[in-house]
């Protein structure tokens, strides 16, 4: 036995030469594995299964949108070829699909993995193969607040800490004195959030009176809700996912509490959100925004959202035009087409991350006004500007600037 | 209609061919050669696969481990778990925790994670004596779906890296052997194995494995018979928690990466189905059952994405049809037809 | 105090949710003897088959009344298409197929449905319950009905027919089919039932956890412990069960320092398991003899 394995490592070690000897021949020319003169190969991941299946839409659009830019010719002449893998949101199944796309596929790169857990499983991969993770589908700040020791992972959305840091900002300025209850889901992406809050607020964390966590098996948040109210606070901070989120606002509206209500950006769909929990109970609700909201009645008008809607009428009829989802699939994809734009005919692995650190001051048509995408060898967060909202009974209201919430500063 | 719960769980009809198949099988001689035929086709199968393939073949046998670790509480004492993903997590915590923070070799893990999950385990089963059946059942599942509340339980973070997981590093192959990481895992991955089954094996034809069958079979004549059943039930539930772990530290050393989210119930439930469709109280079926694990949701996805639940659920059902008990089911059945003729002087 | 009473009302609240399932768990056992892990889905389905209903402008009480009827007839063809065939096949093998039922209609739910959250209507309104800001009105009717189906499961376990001849093929299938009981029919009767039962409780459910392929996940594992906790021949014991649960929970996680927060769930899970350690049939399950 241990000699039959001696010896199969010894084939197996010659055949690892051959493939080194064959490398250079690939170096020469200007494609990574992935590309030829017709075609890009692009891997994703997604849960089209288990308990995060909502997301999935986002994929599906991006696959809507790839075959848009396909029809209409490619980019720099060649078709996109978008291959999506399921992963259930198990980080086990990450991996497998991971090394299935880079080594089986053989992808140029992982476009907009999803999730949290599912990214930081793949992330030793991915860099010690290097091989990008571009954009990845979550605000965890970790994907991006280090490109020196992750040179090929980069996030896209604002980060969930930068967000947070903006609530403090906006609590500090206008209720400076007030208490503050937390309603947050225990995950990462809960946490990161109310990390940012606690960093933003500094010295005066101690305002936060009462924090409460859920866990996404519970059916109800009625219980947290309940407890923060007794809290006496008046302020309370709702970082929590759509479902969760209206079930929050719904049930403080019962509760007849009536606190500065701040929703956090996830949860922040007009129809998917504020309109389960009933129109009345949202009214008054505050949150930010960086992408226009297809069912915000604002944006009726709007040029950029009507190329969406054209979008969406050709490419994919059947797809859920009250999510967000749709229009951040539809903006992260045209994100992904200007940096391979931007990367012409280089399409090696390292010069897609050169150009996707290479943003600058790039506007997408569904961003809220006056937002735009900035990256450089040191900022891999491409979105890092928000702008606050008010929620009217019907629709939202933009105010204030748009605010920066960038961390280190 | 609360009689006799743990036999509900294995029929009579089932378990008695069980018992005696076993012995038989052995006895075939077509069988055994069988089986080494499939130990070498694993071996020899990393040298011509892409090292991704013989990843997903790595993370197959650890899942196998763990079915065969449920496969001697439920097949063998009779007992049932929807909840034994609670142990691989503790074993592949155990790993990921020892290799990170405390800097144990990876081979060293194992065994704490097995002995770690033993003890777990055997608590576990003190208690869960006196449930049967249902109330068995629900109180492992409670079990699973709390796993990764406790993972992330704040007084923990410090070890457990709380909702971010803790990264684990992947081991090179010892003595300069000439083959890749994933390659060493492999053959690493086979031999425990191999060397787990082999206990297994003698701990069914051990006099303890006797009395666990005869627990399994009638629990109350086994008590008047002399069998301490309580301190029995609690054994055959360490060791199979302890199996478990072992998988559990082998799936975080493979994977590299251990979080919360990795151990859901949803684990357990592919555990369990991997032992129904491997062939409960068939020890080789635990490898059915872990190729099963591994592969048919890949299938299903590649059948159709947006309904690769349906498309599974229907292969499961489909598979439940053609073999009731699953592949070791068929094998009894099969060995019990081949063995007759043979048998006549 | 006021915490105490407010959080009482609120475990109340959400244990109607639970008694409901648990209601639902409780028939399914009594007709085949086992739980049913689908039972869950089934109900999201049913609730989803009124959602849809209703889109297509049917009145509530007709989509109520036609779902409850869909529902029953569903119940009944998936035990005789699906399990009749297996009802030789050892009982583990049922549990998996239980769980790749789970996994079809998930899968289907959501390809047809999609994942969003959808808000259902209530028949009983949204506002206040007789003025008390402490519990909804949707809340009281939920608790209401499922008093009225606890009845119902009373008198037709208790006093009819066909009710005594399900429980007699459940416990003693042989000695029923030599009284004259069609032992196949009533199983598929109580798989009727309880799919009815489930839907039932869906469209109670789905107007306070919003409706979505996966909200009875969680739902069903309370159920269930509800059902368990009060004893799973008992229609009442597993209401009473239901409501424990959701008190029990929501008292952990508010009074228990530092983990009850966080463990709210494993808790109350480990609290029944601990009764049910001193009590293994429930608090209100008959004690069984037992015969070697």
């Amino acid at each position: 036995m241990a000699r039959t394995a001696q010896r199969l490592g010894a084939l197996a070690a010659t055949l690892g030469i051959a493939a080194l000897a064959a490398a250079p021949a690939w170096a020469q020319k200007k494609y990574d594995p992935g590309v030829t003169d017709t075609e890009i190969k692009i891997g994703n991941i997604m849960p089209y299964s288990g308990p995060a299946s909502a997301y999935a839409l986002i994929a599906k659009t991006q696959k809507a949108y790839f075959d848009k830019v396909n029809a209409e010719g490619g980019i720099n002449g060649r078709k996109v070829n978008f291959i999506s893998y399921d992963d259930g949101y198990s980080p086990p199944k990450t991996v497998e699909q991971a090394r299935k796309l880079v080594e089986s596929d053989e992808v140029l790169f992982i476009f907009q993995p999803l999730g949290t857990a599912s990214n930081a499983a793949i992330q030793k991969y991915m860099n010690a193969k290097k091989v990008p993770q571009l954009f990845v589908a979550t605000g965890a700040t970790r994907f991006g607040d280090n490109p020196k020791t992750s040179p090929y992972t980069m996030g896209w959305q604002p980060n969930y800490q930068s967000e947070g840091r903006i609530y403090a900002k906006y609590i500090l300025d206008n209720k400076p004195d007030s208490k503050i209850a937390v309603l947050f889901q225990n995950d990462d992406y809960g946490k990161d959030l109310l990390k940012g809050l606690k960093d933003g607020l500094g010295a005066k964390a101690s305002m936060i009176v009462a924090e409460a966590g859920y866990e996404v098996s519970e059916p109800t948040v009625d219980s947290q809700m309940v407890k923060l109210q007794s809290s006496g606070a008046d302020v309370f901070v709702n970082v929590a996912t759509p479902k969760f989120a209206a079930q929050a606002i719904r049930k403080a509206g019962d509760l007849g509490w009536k606190p500065m209500h701040i929703v956090n950006n996830v949860s922040n769909s007009a129809g998917s959100v504020m309109k389960p929990a009933g129109l009345e109970n949202a009214k008054g609700v505050l949150s930010t925004a960086y992408l226009k909201d297809a069912t915000d009645p604002t944006w009726k008008d709007d040029a950029g959202m009507k190329e969406w809607t054209a979008f969406m009428d050709k490419y994919f009829p059947d797809g859920d035009r009250t999510s967000s989802f749709t229009v951040y699939g539809y903006a992260s994809a045209q994100t992904l087409v200007q940096v391979l734009k931007q990367a012409g005919d280089d399409l090696t692995r390292d010069n897609v991350m050169k150009q996707a650190a290479n943003l600058k001051n790039v506007s997408l048509n569904v961003l809220i006004p006056g937002i735009t995408m900035n990256t450089s060898p040191t900022d891999f967060f491409p979105i890092e500007q928000m702008q606050m909202q008010k929620f009217d009974g019907e629709k939202w209201q933009l105010f204030g600037p748009v605010i920066s919430g960038e961390l280190g500063g | 209609m609360t009689i006799e719960h743990s036999a509900e769980i294995l029929p009579s009809r089932e378990a008695a061919p069980a018992r005696e198949a076993q012995p038989r099988v052995r006895g075939a001689a077509g069988s055994a050669w069988f089986g080494i035929a499939v130990v070498v086709a694993l071996a020899v199968a990393p040298l011509f696969l892409k090292n991704f393939v013989t990843f997903q073949l790595t993370m197959a046998l650890v899942y196998a481990i763990a079915i065969l670790g449920l496969n001697l509480l439920t097949g063998i004492s009779g007992q049932f778990s929807l909840g034994h993903g609670a142990f691989y997590a503790v074993g592949a915590y155990s790993a990921a925790i020892l290799m990170e923070s405390a800097g144990l070799g990876y081979a060293w893990t194992l065994p704490v994670a097995g002995v770690v999950c033993f003890v777990a385990g055997f608590l576990f089963g003190l208690p869960a004596l006196r449930l049967e059946g249902v109330y068995l059942a629900l109180a492992t599942f409670a079990l699973a779906v709390a796993t990764p509340q406790f993972l992330k339980l704040g007084p923990l973070e410090h070890w457990t890296g709380g909702v971010q997981g803790v990264i684990v590093t992947k081991p090179d192959p010892p003595f300069g052997l000439p083959m890749s990481q994933d390659q060493w895992l492999f053959y690493f991955t086979l031999a425990v194995g191999l060397l787990l089954y082999w206990a297994a094996r003698n701990l069914v034809h051990s006099r303890s494995g006797r009395a666990l069958l005869a627990i399994r079979d009638n629990p109350i004549a086994a008590r008047s018979m002399g069998v301490n059943t309580a301190l029995y039930k609690s054994l055959a539930f360490g060791v199979s928690a302890a199996y478990t772990g072992v998988a559990g530290a082998l799936g975080a050393i493979v994977v590299q990466f251990v979080a919360p989210d990795s151990f859901t119930f949803a684990l357990s439930v592919s555990l369990f189905v991997g032992l129904v469709v491997g062939g409960v109280g068939w020890l080789p079926g635990a490898l059915a059952g872990g190729a099963f694990v591994m592969f048919i949701p890949n299938l299903a996805e590649h059948v159709s994405k947006g309904l690769s639940g349906a498309v599974y659920g229907v292969l499961l059902i489909l598979i439940i049809y053609a073999a009731p008990g699953g592949v070791g089911g068929l094998a009894r059945s099969l060995g019990a037809r081949f063995s007759q003729p043979g048998r006549r002087p | 105090m006021d915490l105490l009473l407010q959080q009482i009302l609120a475990g109340l609240a959400s244990g109607a949710i639970y008694a409901c399932m648990a209601l639902a768990v409780v028939m399914i056992y009594q007709a085949i003897d086992h739980l049913n892990f689908a039972q869950g889905e089934m109900a999201m389905f049913s609730t989803f088959i009124a959602w849809q209903l209703m889109q297509w402008g049917a009145p509530y009480w007709v989509a109520f009344g036609l779902t409850l009827a869909i529902s029953f007839v569903g119940g009944v063809a998936i035990e005789r298409v699906v399990f009749k065939p297996l009802k030789d096949a050892p009982v583990l093998s049922h549990v998996v197929v239980f769980i790749a039922l789970f996994a079809i209609l998930n899968s289907v739910a959501g390809f047809l449905w999609d994942f969003s959250v959808k808000p259902f209507p209530s028949p009983f309104g949204s506002g206040p319950f007789l003025g008390s800001r402490l519990i909804g009105a949707h809340q009281a009717g939920m608790i209401g009905a499922t008093l009225v189906i606890l009845a119902f499961l009373y008198v037709f376990f208790r006093f009819t027919r066909i009710g005594l001849a399900m429980r007699a093929a459940a416990a003693n299938p042989e000695s029923a089919r030599l009284v004259g009981v069609r032992v196949g029919w009533m199983i598929a009767l109580g798989w009727g039932m309880a799919s009815a039962i489930g839907a039932i409780a869906g469209m109670l459910i789905a107007p306070v956890v919003f409706l979505e392929p996966n909200m009875m996940l969680s739902i069903l594992l309370y159920g269930f412990a509800g059902a368990v906790l009060g004893g799973l021949n008992s229609p009442a014991g597993a209401v009473l069960g239901g409501f424990a649960v959701g008190v029990v929970e929501n008292l952990a996680g508010t009074y228990i320092p530092v983990i009850g927060g966080e463990l709210k769930l494993p808790i109350a899970l480990f609290l029944i398991v601990g009764v049910l350690v001193v009590k293994p049939n429930g608090l209100f399950g008959r004690v069984s003899v037992q015969r070697v």
